[in-house]
């Protein structure tokens, strides 16, 4: 093509004579420009091909095959994202205020936070609760807490996320009785569970049972929602935790749809269609610093998924091909030092995560590196991102990146590599084999690593940390503070419980739910909603439940 | 001194890892301490574990240590990993797969850096163990990571060898290629969950047929899974038995001697090391070191001129 | 510097292998999770620099409980244990730490905190025996002029 000649020789020239001059004047700031996960990064781009041979190919239009540029036509023009801040905290009365209180300010979705006893099946009066009673999230033992938490709140009205994985189906189980309490059936219940064990073994280290009674549980539920909750989300696949254990962009994206496809193929060989289920996938990923990699990546993310279901797995509805995916702004970004710069990083990775087509979002609170983020500064994040739908303008169109020649290089660039990783894992035997031969939490580490040496060495310029710093006074901001005696009073509401509870019929809905967990071709939904009805507690479900299948234990290699 | 070998034959844990310190550190008092234990020490079953990186020796232990202490036996562990030639630090993270018996009072597990000494390690592992077998562990089981040199000598202070192999990494043409298949007694092949493990003790079993030792008939191989624990009382029972059977032949004993034959050989070369050290302290070598770069002499007459020098030195 | 470590200069380790050894007393070091959380970044982190700065470090893996912690540190002979936790249940768990230590007879041994640790916490815990608080954004550097101070102070002792 005698076009694309022409400008590839226009840019030898010009670099050789124009840019050649320049810097001789004024140098470039380093030797190599890159992106966090390594890609190189040029001086500048220009068109690499011609659009018209690619362009329905790489990208087409928006809502339509490879769902590059978003999965809906319109995207934010038709309805913006929904604003979905992750709250809990204490006990269930507590962040029935604070849910009650962000749903006032706007906020459009919940998003539950458990405690850490709560996500590895343990009550509150476990002795390896000790301290974490409500700590990083709402506590809930039974069914009771899980009553007082949705109190006043309409569950036809809202969606509701809920960051649960080891546990998901109990938490499912009472979000269903709940419903049927409020008089709402749970065909009508919209919301998601994470459900995503595989990266709790690589990142985020809330895992109880081992890999394959793992995966049964989630097929189960997959089994059951795609009958009786067409609604419902049921899982949600999490790249976001990944990355923050240290992972790159292009890592945080290849190493979640290694998971992701461990999962279809799970339910695909526990005899489920691919089209009943693939359309209530739902992803979760992490807004970083680096803004146009960011971008690239989701967009990437889209293009990937895409080919991934229509080609492996022979999808046949688009929905099945459609990345869906929340966003949270990137926690290991935030800095105890000058918290208040925090709110920029916030303000940069919000514009990633829109600029990249996200459904939903969470903003993190400034102070968030320091301990529980206040109401006030909740309601920062919140702001942050009504700004950007509202005044920022970047909602009027969809992919408004789209074509710019960087972009679209560093999308394919970030494409090719998470397939090479994809390759790879394949060759392993799978991402199971991966993790078990800590593969994936090495390749994580490394790069975890690398970051941090950067940042030690001055290389990786983190205002305020290595640069920029200023002697600062003892910070006077409003952090909130769980008191310990969250655990007295959750302890007393449990024994309360237990007290006034049928105890023989929990006795034998636990008996009922171990025999059907002894039977891999049972589905373990019924009689876990069975158990919970009756207030079994999480630790009781999740004991049996042990009992059966074993304890994981973490590979760790450093 | 005294207090601490009492600690030590008391089974006291803060006193027996104070004593692994001092004889890590090679600290003054560590020659005294070794003389005053000795006559506690030949009570445990000693069991070398080793085998290639990633066939689960530390989740073979961590089951291992649970049947042990089913039967009530006392279980001592050190797990040797390599420290770092560049920076002389080491990570030693063996022992988190074992924390399962980390709050009980009859389990002692130690990680033991090599820091350098190369198959020096030898000599601080070999003192280790005195200690727990000292303290009373009935048994006390040896990891190392990998298999060269450093290992094949740890292995020696061992009264049973125990080779971990994981089907499916090419381990087993690695083993069988670099011999190390000789040093171990008993085959584990360990995530027998996974199909290949019978391939590979057919393998194994092929090879010890044709091997020209002996003994090679009596070595047996056994698949476990570390994840589920089976086959590990099979694994035991195989122990024993090779134990027993090492006993009724006279092979423990020969080994036990051989061990001690190295050993006073390892604590002499060291002793004469150290006095050349003292003898000739200060004295420069370079000009013996340019005439034997210049060949004008070889380094044989100048080590002879200096061992004639310290045999007159100690004459005297 | 003996004449022999001269003469041998890069070869002292093919001595060493031979059987000299020196009295060569390293630090080491516990790097713990206790508690729930699974955040293991920082510690892995810090176990991995500090084993480039040529200490022995042990690592325990995540969801130690104080009980295993102390057990460990006393097995080990470590001389300083670093405690890494991002819930926020630092309050019961650190103070925890040191008065097992206390029990065992082993104070002597440093404790270290690290994680999300509000500023308003840090005296109650320095008041209950740990000696530093190391909040995320803390260089290494930091961590390791502690680590030199504390063992010259102890060795001064």
């Amino acid at each position: 093509m005698a076009k694309e000649n022409d400008i590839k020789k226009h840019y030898q020239n010009w670099k050789n004579h124009t840019v050649a001059k320049g810097t001789s004047r004024f140098p470039e700031r380093k030797k190599n420009f890159k992106t966090t996960s390594g890609i190189p990064i040029d001086t500048t781009y220009f068109p690499r091909e011609d659009p018209r041979e690619t362009y329905l190919e790489k990208l087409s239009f928006p809502g339509t095959y490879p769902f590059t540029r978003g999965i809906q036509p319109t995207m934010y023009r038709s309805r913006l994202w929904t604003m979905r801040q992750y709250a809990g905290f204490g006990t269930a009365e507590e962040s029935n205020k604070r849910y009650k209180y962000l749903l006032q300010q706007g906020q459009t979705g919940l998003s539950i936070a458990f405690d850490l006893p709560t996500q590895l099946g343990y009550d509150s009066d476990d002795p390896r609760s000790e301290g974490e009673v409500g700590k990083v999230g709402v506590a809930i033992d039974t069914l009771k807490d899980m009553e007082i938490l949705l109190d006043g709140i309409p569950l036809d009205k809202v969606s509701t996320s809920m960051t649960i994985n080891a546990p998901a189906a109990i938490l499912l189980a009472m979000y269903i009785l709940v419903g049927e309490k409020q008089n709402v059936p749970r065909e009508k219940l919209r919301g998601t569970i994470q459900n995503d064990i595989l990266k709790e073994y690589v990142a985020r280290g809330t895992y109880i049972f081992p890999p394959k009674p793992s995966l049964r549980i989630i097929t189960n539920i997959f089994e059951f929602c795609s009958k009786e909750m067409p609604n419902w989300n049921t899982i949600s696949i999490s790249g976001y935790h990944i990355r923050e254990a240290g992972a790159n962009a292009i890592q945080e994206i290849a190493f979640t749809m290694a998971n992701a496809i461990e999962y279809v193929k799970s339910a695909i060989s526990a005899g489920l269609d691919v089209d009943t289920f693939a359309g209530r996938l739902s992803f979760f990923f992490n807004a970083h610093n680096d803004l146009f990699e960011e971008v690239a990546k989701f967009r990437a993310a889209r293009r990937v998924w895409a080919k991934i279901m229509k080609e492996k797995f022979g999808a046949k509805n688009p929905r099945s091909m459609m990345l869906r995916f929340h966003t949270q702004t990137a926690g290991s970004t935030l800095t105890a030092q000058q918290p208040d710069n925090n709110v920029i990083r916030v303000t940069i990775q919000t514009l990633a995560a829109v600029l990249g087509g996200t459904q939903s979002l969470h903003t993190n609170s400034k102070d968030e590196a320091l301990g529980l983020p206040s109401e006030e500064s909740v309601r920062i994040a919140l702001r942050t991102q009504q700004i950007v739908a509202h005044e920022s303008g970047v909602a009027n169109t969809v992919d408004p990146l789209g074509g710019s020649y960087y972009i679209e290089y560093l999308t394919d660039e970030i494409e090719k590599r998470v397939w090479d990783y994809l390759t790879k894992i394949e060759k392993m035997g799978g991402v199971i084999k991966a993790i078990e031969s800590g593969f994936i939490q090495k390749e994580i580490q490394d790069s975890a690593f690398e970051y941090q040496k950067e940042v030690e060495s001055g290389e990786r310029i983190i205002v305020g940390v290595n640069k920029f710093r200023i002697e600062e006074e003892p910070k006077d901001l409003e952090i909130l503070k769980v008191k310990p005696e969250v655990r007295i009073k959750q302890i007393e509401k449990l024994q309360e419980v237990k007290k006034n509870r049928n105890n023989s019929a929990v006795e034998e809905k636990l008996k009922q739910l171990k025999a059907c967990a002894e039977n891999e071709n049972k589905n373990l939904m019924p009689p876990i909603i069975e158990a919970v009805k009756e207030y079994a507690t999480i630790g009781e479900i999740c004991g049996v439940l042990r009992e059966v299948f074993g304890e994981y234990k973490e590979n760790i290699v450093i | 001194m005294n207090e601490l070998v009492e600690g030590i034959i008391s089974g006291n844990t803060r006193a027996i890892s104070k004593a692994i310190s001092l004889v890590e550190n090679d600290g003054p008092d560590k020659i005294e301490l070794l003389k005053e234990i000795h006559r506690y020490v030949g009570e445990s079953v000693i069991i070398g574990i080793t085998g290639p990186p990633g066939a689960g020796k530390s989740s073979l232990i961590n089951v291992l240590i649970k049947e042990y202490r089913k039967q009530g036996k006392k279980v001592g562990i050190l797990a040797i990993d390599p420290t770092s030639p560049f920076t002389g630090g080491a990570l030693l993270g063996d022992r988190l797969r074992m924390q399962d018996h980390s709050t009980d009072e009859n389990v002692f597990i130690r990680s033991l850096a090599t820091r350098g000494h190369l198959g020096g390690i030898s000599l601080a592992t070999s003192d280790a163990v005195k200690i727990l077998d000292a303290a009373g562990f009935e048994i006390i089981l040896l990891e190392t990571v990998g298999v060269g040199q450093a290992e094949i000598e740890i292995v020696e202070a061992s009264d049973i060898v125990l080779l971990v192999l994981v089907p499916g990494y090419g381990d087993e043409i690695q083993v069988l290629k670099a011999g190390i298949i000789e040093i171990g007694d008993i085959y584990v092949i360990n995530k027998a969950d996974q199909m290949d493990a019978t391939k590979l003790k057919t393998t194994i079993e092929y090879y010890l047929e044709l091997s020209p030792d002996k003994n090679a008939n009596h070595r047996k191989v056994v698949l476990t899974s570390s994840l589920t624990g089976s086959g590990v009382d099979s694994l035991i029972h195989e122990i024993n038995s090779t134990y027993n059977f090492f006993r009724k032949k006279g092979i423990l004993n020969e080994r036990r001697k051989t061990r001690i034959r190295k050993e006073i050989l390892r604590i002499l070369n060291s002793r004469i090391l150290e006095s050349i050290n003292q003898t000739f302290n200060g004295r420069n070598f370079d000009s013996s070191i340019n005439k034997i770069l210049n060949k004008k002499i070889d380094p044989y007459t100048i080590a002879d001129s200096i061992f004639e020098e310290m045999k007159k030195r100690s004459q005297t | 510097m003996g004449y022999l470590e001269k003469f041998l200069g890069n070869t002292r380790k093919t001595l060493l292998y031979r059987g000299i050894r020196e009295m060569n007393k390293k630090v080491r070091i516990l790097i713990a999770k206790p508690g729930l959380d699974g955040h293991d970044r920082g510690a892995k982190y810090i176990a991995r620099a500090l084993k480039d700065a040529g200490y022995e470090v042990i690592y325990t893996g995540i969801r130690q409980t104080p009980e295993a912690i102390v057990k460990t540190a006393i097995q080990e002979d470590v001389d300083f244990i670093g405690l890494s936790l991002l819930s926020g249940a630092h309050n019961e768990l650190f103070p925890r730490v040191t008065e097992l230590l206390k029990k065992h007879g082993a104070e002597d041994i440093i404790v270290f905190g690290g994680g999300i640790i509000p500023e308003e916490d840090i005296p109650f815990l320095k008041s209950k025996g740990i000696k530093a608080i190391f909040t995320p954004g803390t260089p290494i550097r930091d961590v390791i002029d502690f680590i030199e101070s504390q063992k010259e102070a102890k060795n001064n002792e």
